[in-house]
């Protein structure tokens, strides 16, 4: 292995009240992909932002090329060749690829006037575009483009700036299957041209895919460091969290009641032409697998309520029910917890009570008032069941982690009386403690006779977590899957549309 | 009473202070009971107004429709022997319907607020002009209604201060509306939707019903004071009676707290909010600044109060952040523990 160009040594950051980082090393060398792993608030972030040059240390030197320094400023990350993939993009909706890859460095003409080179900033993507191995041109508007099409943009313009260092956060986190694999594929490309990878991610088959060696972080510290020979999802786990973690598969209580809901024949908008079937059994958990836009949350959309059916019938213990808004379905006791937490899960700065309370508000009223009283009585409970970690109920959600976001949107649902639960990504940006809390959570819930629904794109999480498995493709459902079929293989095949050969017993 | 309102009051008193150590006048009796009236009239369309802020609309047409509407009703109840209660109940019909035009056009039609509004601001004041062919509507000569003009504009001797009716009104307006958006259900929905409503829909709110109520709420509300404020000029020259009146209302809804996102309000700080502009108006009469800059006082008067308080929020969060990640490393500890198990 090469000299390492970049090390950071003994870096601290501490704010009033809590360490950030404690005495936390990483060295770099050209040419290898470094997973950096851990809980969510266990200091990636904040070690990422200290070589970015936005946070400074409280403590400790980075080392660019030999030359010691107590901490960075952005220009200095850039002039080093550090770039940055964030989760959410930087990029400009209104802009064209080019445009963005070059945006605030375009090339100028016309002296005082300063054009932009349009020819000059089209003829340098094209380089960048080929390298890459994309399906799309550098004048493609860039809203066009798929969010694995917008990383690669991020990518290139990581690249035009000669970038040594490309840290990618979470990178896979809403891409489909077969985009995260060409990922893997640039990320080895990028490898074999020599750029260093710091990949953060929660998925830790990617780690075992792409990664030279991991570095994983608890509060704030290096816990561990896997070497390729070392790297394997249990070592990393037991370092991540200190603790072996159990099968994720919990079984039933009970086996399966009847059909809770049946839809037949639905129709939605994004695929006109194709009907899904498919029905959800009192105390299961059915998982709905498939490739990001395969239509599964359209399908939730439209049972809950927000899209219209264009086709087919929803049907609740037997009987047909219409739903013309989510209001209707909430009556029904049919409720969606969405993929877009803080769109459209929460109010971001109100508190854990008025959002637990909110699509129940009528049972809290008095004389149309709302009775503050009972419905913070009901709070507090909610958030002992689920163990929100709040310093109190009057904590405003956008203050919380993940984890404790996604708590609290189940604890509106779990206040009222679910018939049918369709949670959507239900683990999304949610460490593995609290994701650990949301699996038993659904486990519980089942076992209480409600039905579940859940769409998830995570593998390991739809083979841990679900009871059944039905798997889409291309707004249709291509087949279902019980217990003893659960492997990757299978689920992949169905996702991209092939049939399994030999069915299981 | 929150802080913001609590420093709206402080700068109205320091405000008030100083202009009566200036010109003393500012607090005789009558001074203070004409001050009085305009912010009971005000103050009503400037809570309509903030119905509409705190959903995250905009609602330009307030000054067009106080003037159409107090046109008309001069003219039914004058020209057409309208009995005032029947009057006054068709106005108010007539407001509320105009909020469930504005209210629908923005929901079902998907127009943004500031265009349906700003049309209706030029529709209205232009149906203003041509019903009345630009000439003044008032009161003949002779014809009169004591008990509506006593109940109006009236006032009532309480200890010794002639108090406006219009005050009256606009304090059981804003009793009612404060209970309807700090209390009641629907006042959640109003702040839910304001805040956001996808989220709200996801949680199974009528978002669309909630906007067009507000929009209705706000009509309504409008046209009760188009009616105080047609009895209390007499005379309205349709070209220029309520004009910039929404802007007035906008503005106090801003100081009053209102954030133009959405989402937030408070009822007190509106009637806070014109509370200050009135007194502010008052002052560029006292003290004998030209009126031609009422305008420009207000302005600056308005910029500087939210500079203020953009910096006092800043300087709080700055001190909330370090209160904050201690409250942080509390809510941690628990967490610790459940590793170590």
């Amino acid at each position: 292995m090469p000299e390492p160009f970049l090390e950071l040594v003994d870096i601290s950051k501490s704010y009033p009240g809590v360490v950030a980082l404690d005495h936390v090393g990483l060295q770099v060398s050209p040419g290898e992909v470094v997973a950096l792993i851990g809980e969510n608030g266990a200091g990636k972030s904040t070690l990422m932002r200290v070589l970015g040059g936005v946070v400074e240390p409280s403590g400790g030197f980075i080392r660019v090329d030999g030359a010691a320094r107590s901490s960075l400023t952005v220009a200095d990350a850039i002039k080093a060749g550090i770039a940055f993939v964030h989760q959410e993009l930087n990029l400009f909706d209104n802009l064209d690829v080019a445009g963005n890859v070059f945006i605030g460095r375009e090339p100028v003409h016309g002296g005082p006037l300063r054009l932009i080179d349009r020819k000059r900033m089209y003829a340098d993507v094209t380089p960048l575009l080929e390298r890459l191995g994309c399906d799309f041109a550098a004048d493609a508007p860039l809203a066009d483009l798929s969010l694995a099409q917008r990383q690669l943009v991020e990518i290139m313009k990581a690249l035009s700036l000669d970038a040594r260092l490309v840290i990618m956060d979470e990178p896979t986190s809403s891409l489909t299957l077969t985009e995260t694999d060409r990922l893997m594929r640039t990320v080895a490309g990028l490898k074999a041209h020599g750029v260093s990878i710091i990949f953060i991610t929660h998925r830790l088959n990617e780690v075992m895919q792409c990664a030279d060696r991991a570095v994983v972080l608890r509060d704030g510290r290096v816990v561990g460091a896997l070497t390729r020979a070392e790297l394997s999802p249990a070592a990393m786990i037991r370092l991540m969290i200190g603790r072996d973690l159990k099968s994720l598969y919990v079984p039933p209580a009970a086996p399966p009641g009847d059909s809770v809901l049946e839809i037949v024949d639905a129709v939605t908008d994004t695929y006109p032409g194709r009907a899904v079937s498919l029905s959800v059994r009192r105390g299961e958990i059915l998982g709905l697998a498939g490739l990001v836009g395969s239509g599964r949350t359209e399908l939730a959309r439209a049972v809950f309520g927000i899209d219209p059916l264009r086709g087919g019938a929803i049907r609740l213990d037997g009987e047909p029910i219409r739903i013309a808004s989510p209001r209707a379905a909430i009556e029904q006791g049919i409720y969606l917890v969405p993929e877009d937490r803080k769109g459209a899960g929460l109010l971001l700065d109100v508190s854990i009570t008025e959002n637990i309370s909110l699509p129940d508000l009528a049972s809290y009223m008095r004389f149309w008032l709302v009775d503050t009283a009972r419905e913070n009585e009901n709070a507090v409970r909610q958030r002992e069941r689920l163990n929100i970690r709040a310093p109190d109920v009057k904590t405003s959600v956008g203050s919380l982690s993940g984890g404790n976001q996604q708590k609290v949107v189940l604890a509106k649902w779990l206040s009222m009386r679910p018939k049918v639960l369709i949670v959507d990504e239900p683990t999304r940006g949610v460490d593995v403690g609290a994701k650990q809390e949301i699996y038993g959570m659904l486990r519980r819930l089942t076992d209480a006779g409600v039905a579940i629904l859940m769409i998830s794109s995570d593998m390991e999480e739809v083979i841990g977590v679900s009871d059944r498995l039905a798997v889409m493709h291309e707004g249709a459902i291509s087949g279902f899957l019980d217990r003893n079929q659960f492997s990757e293989h299978n689920v992949l095949q169905l996702a991209v549309g092939h049939t399994i050969e030999a069915e299981g017993p | 009473m929150s802080k913001k309102d609590l420093s709206l009051l402080v700068l109205i008193l320091v405000v008030g202070t100083v202009v009566a150590l200036i010109n003393p006048r500012f607090l005789f009796v009558g001074n203070l009971s004409n001050t009085a009236n305009q912010i009971g009239l005000f103050g009503i369309f400037s809570i309509a107004e903030a119905f509409i802020i705190i959903i995250g609309g905009i609602e330009l047409s307030v000054g067009s429709v106080i003037a159409l509407l107090g046109v008309l009703f001069i003219d039914l109840i004058v020209n057409h022997d309208v009995n005032w209660v029947v009057a006054l109940m068709m106005i108010v019909a007539a407001g509320l319907v105009i909020g469930l035009i504005h209210g629908t056009l923005v929901t079902r039609m998907r127009i943004q607020a500031f265009v349906v509004t700003l049309c209706g601001l030029l529709i209205y004041r232009g149906a203003a002009r041509y019903y009345t062919e630009d000439a003044t509507a008032g009161f003949g000569f002779g014809a009169s209604f004591p008990m509506l003009e006593w109940l109006a504009a009236g006032r009532t001797n309480v200890l010794g201060f002639p108090l406006p009716h219009s005050v009256v009104a606009l304090a059981v307006v804003a009793v009612i509306a404060w209970v309807v958006l700090h209390r009641s259900v629907f006042g959640r929905y109003l702040l839910a939707v304001g805040k956001n409503e996808e989220a709200a829909r996801y949680s199974g709110i009528r978002t669309n019903r909630v906007i067009i109520s507000a929009y209705v709420i706000c009509g309504g509300l409008t046209a009760f004071s188009a009616i105080l404020i047609a009895m209390y000029t007499r005379s309205i020259s349709p070209a220029v009676h309520g004009s910039f009146y929404e802007l007035y209302a906008i503005a106090a809804a801003v100081l009053g707290g209102c954030s133009l996102r959405g989402g937030e309000g408070s009822i007190i700080g509106v009637v806070l909010g014109t509370v200050l502009l009135q007194v502010l108006q008052n002052l560029v009469n006292l003290l004998g600044i030209p009126s031609s800059l009422n305008f420009a006082v207000m302005g600056t008067v308005i910029l500087v109060g939210v500079l203020g308080d953009q910096y006092l929020v800043q300087r709080r969060q700055r001190a909330g952040v370090a209160k904050g990640r201690e409250q942080a490393s509390v809510a941690a500890a628990p967490l610790e523990r459940v590793k170590v198990e």
